[in-house]
């Protein structure tokens, strides 16, 4: 009598399916956390391509050298040197955000590689190189045009455009992140048919209380949403245990590429663009957006397979 | 409130011929509060009738109407609701062994949508009313027969249903506790619940005379 009072006022946990022992598959949640874990993976591998292109487009695929032989001569028009001459056109045009001329540091790592010591010392005659970036919004700077008007002060100025090498790249960050996206479905197939098949397995462990339920006047909804209750429940942890396993992999992925970020930045770091820090940094927050969207869409893509996989097999019954 | 017009019934694919028909040309009607017993041999076919006028089967051909709903056409979501207002007792029960007795009991009010608060009055007074009012908490495998066809009465009975159906439900009671239940299902019918009692044992059709369906090789030969 006390027992039975004690299940009266726990009628939340009314359980006439028996689903607690019948839908409590083990592996489940295990292979649903695995699941989760490929798509956290994926997922990542996705965010960092779609950063790398959107920084290759708006920064280096935006970005543009100029290189001015002899600058420090006296401009051919106009005052001072022919370096100064450059700077104060380029930084007059609207459709550049910014000119910066590259300190000799700079210059002299950049041109490392090439002379080893520093070039002044081999007493070679350096340019001076000046990087620019389109204003977001502008027109993509005509190269043929910007090189004419700036040889006016500064005859022999060449202008380099780093776009269509960028663009190249960006092509290649779109079809990885189309392939990812692709990665992704296919791990979503395959999380609705681990939970389809523990579903049927559930359904035909319990299908004599299936019946009676079913004859006393449940509709298939009712039942559907038992099992269905149960499945995101098992979805939603499987994600969560999955999300939770892709974190120590995806912190040392974000360590990884930060560097490499930076290095596929225009100049190695000459600071136009921000730098490809900036880049990987910007993947982090959206990443973990996303991060807790998996266990939500584990739950969600339980939920519906459950539900079309009890209503699908209660159409044997009248 | 139930009309069968020419119904017939066939077990497989259903699209069997004539031949393959275990119930053909039943026609009949049973007006509200009425009692029937369904008679016939072993095999006749009476709990392939109780099979639609349960619910559990639709008819494969003919019209059949259950409380007014025509069951040969009606949607899933309205059988559903029609099986609510049924109540059964089978021959073999069909308890939920996971469930307490109480459980078992309460849930055609919870299938319902009945709330909370107002169903463990209802069901502890009908657990009283078939005595056993000491069992609530007990799962029905730990019960004697005589005690798990008194679970599956209160089930059936519980939701104030318009139809009662009985599939030889003396099969496993001895005389006393047969005696009681046909006094139980009179008392609901005297109520105003129409009943329909199938069996094969005419001891006890002659203790309890009313009118009568029969049966014999799945044609209705006897009405009244
Ligand atoms: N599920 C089934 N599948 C095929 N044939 C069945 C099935 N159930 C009953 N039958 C057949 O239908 C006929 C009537 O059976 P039934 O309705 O159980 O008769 P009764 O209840 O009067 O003994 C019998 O010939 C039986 O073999
Ligand atoms: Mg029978």
């Amino acid at each position: 009598m006390v027992k039975a009072r004690a299940r009266l006022l726990r009628p939340a946990g009314f359980d006439e399916l028996g689903l607690k022992r019948a839908f409590a598959p083990r592996l489940l949640p295990l292979l649903v956390a695995a699941v989760a874990l490929l798509a956290a993976l994926t997922l990542a591998g996705m965010l960092a391509a779609a950063g790398l292109a959107r920084h290759w487009r708006d920064g280096a695929g935006a970005s543009l050298t100029v290189q001015v032989p002899e600058p420090e001569a006296p401009a051919a028009s106009g005052a001072g040197s022919r370096a100064e001459a450059v700077l104060a056109l380029l930084r007059a045009d609207p459709a550049i955000a910014a000119a910066r001329r590259l300190g000799d540091a700079e210059l002299e790592a950049l041109l490392r590689p090439w002379l080893g010591a520093a070039p002044r010392a081999l007493g070679l005659a350096v340019p001076a190189v000046i990087t620019l970036r389109r204003a977001a919004g502008a027109p993509p700077v005509a190269e043929e045009a910007l090189a004419l008007r700036l040889a006016r002060p500064a005859p022999g100025t060449l202008v380099e455009a780093a776009g269509p090498w960028f663009a190249r790249l960006a092509a290649l960050a779109r079809s990885l992140q189309a392939l990812a996206a692709f990665a992704l479905l296919i791990v979503g197939a395959i999380a609705a048919l681990v939970i389809a098949i523990a579903t049927r397995a559930s359904l035909a462990a319990r299908r004599e209380a299936l019946e009676i339920v079913h004859g006393l006047g449940a509709s298939d909804s009712y039942i559907a949403n038992r099992f269905a209750a149960r499945a995101l429940w098992l979805a939603a942890v499987g994600g969560g245990l999955g999300t939770l396993a892709a974190l120590p992999a995806l912190a040392l992925l974000a360590r990884l590429a930060a560097p490499f970020a930076a290095l596929m930045a225009p100049g190695a770091g000459a600071g136009v663009v921000g730098g490809g820090a900036s880049a990987a940094g910007g993947i982090v927050p959206a990443a973990a957006l996303w991060l807790v969207a998996l266990p939500l869409s584990a739950a969600v893509i339980g939920w519906l397979t459950a539900q079309v996989t009890v209503r699908r097999w209660l159409r044997r019954l009248p | 409130m139930i009309r069968f017009h020419e119904v017939g019934l066939s077990y497989g694919d259903g699209g069997g011929g004539r031949a393959g028909l275990v119930l053909r040309d039943i026609s009949f009607a049973v007006a509200a509060g009425g009692f029937r017993w369904l008679l016939g041999p072993s095999g006749a076919g009476k709990t392939s009738l109780l099979r639609l006028l349960t619910l559990a089967a639709r008819p494969s051909r003919g019209e059949a109407v259950v409380l007014g709903c025509p069951i040969h056409a009606a949607s899933r979501r309205d059988l559903a609701a029609l099986r609510r207002q049924i109540g059964v007792v089978f021959q073999d029960f069909r308890l939920l062994g996971h469930l307490s007795v109480f459980d078992n009991v309460a849930l055609p009010l919870r299938l319902a949508g009945r709330p909370e608060g107002q169903i463990s009055a209802d069901v502890t007074e009908m657990l009283r009313w078939v005595g056993l009012a000491g069992h609530l908490a007990a799962l029905p495998p730990t019960l004697s027969g005589g005690e798990q066809q008194r679970v599956a009465i209160a089930r059936a009975v519980i939701g104030r249903p318009s139809l009662i159906l009985a599939d030889e439900p003396t099969g496993n009671l001895d005389e006393a506790q047969a005696e009681r239940l046909m006094q139980l299902l009179g008392e609901l019918n005297r109520l105003g619940t129409s009943v329909i009692v199938a069996t094969h044992q005419t001891a006890l059709v002659a203790r309890y005379p009313a009118p009568a369906l029969r049966l014999d090789q799945g044609r209705l030969v006897g009405d009244g």
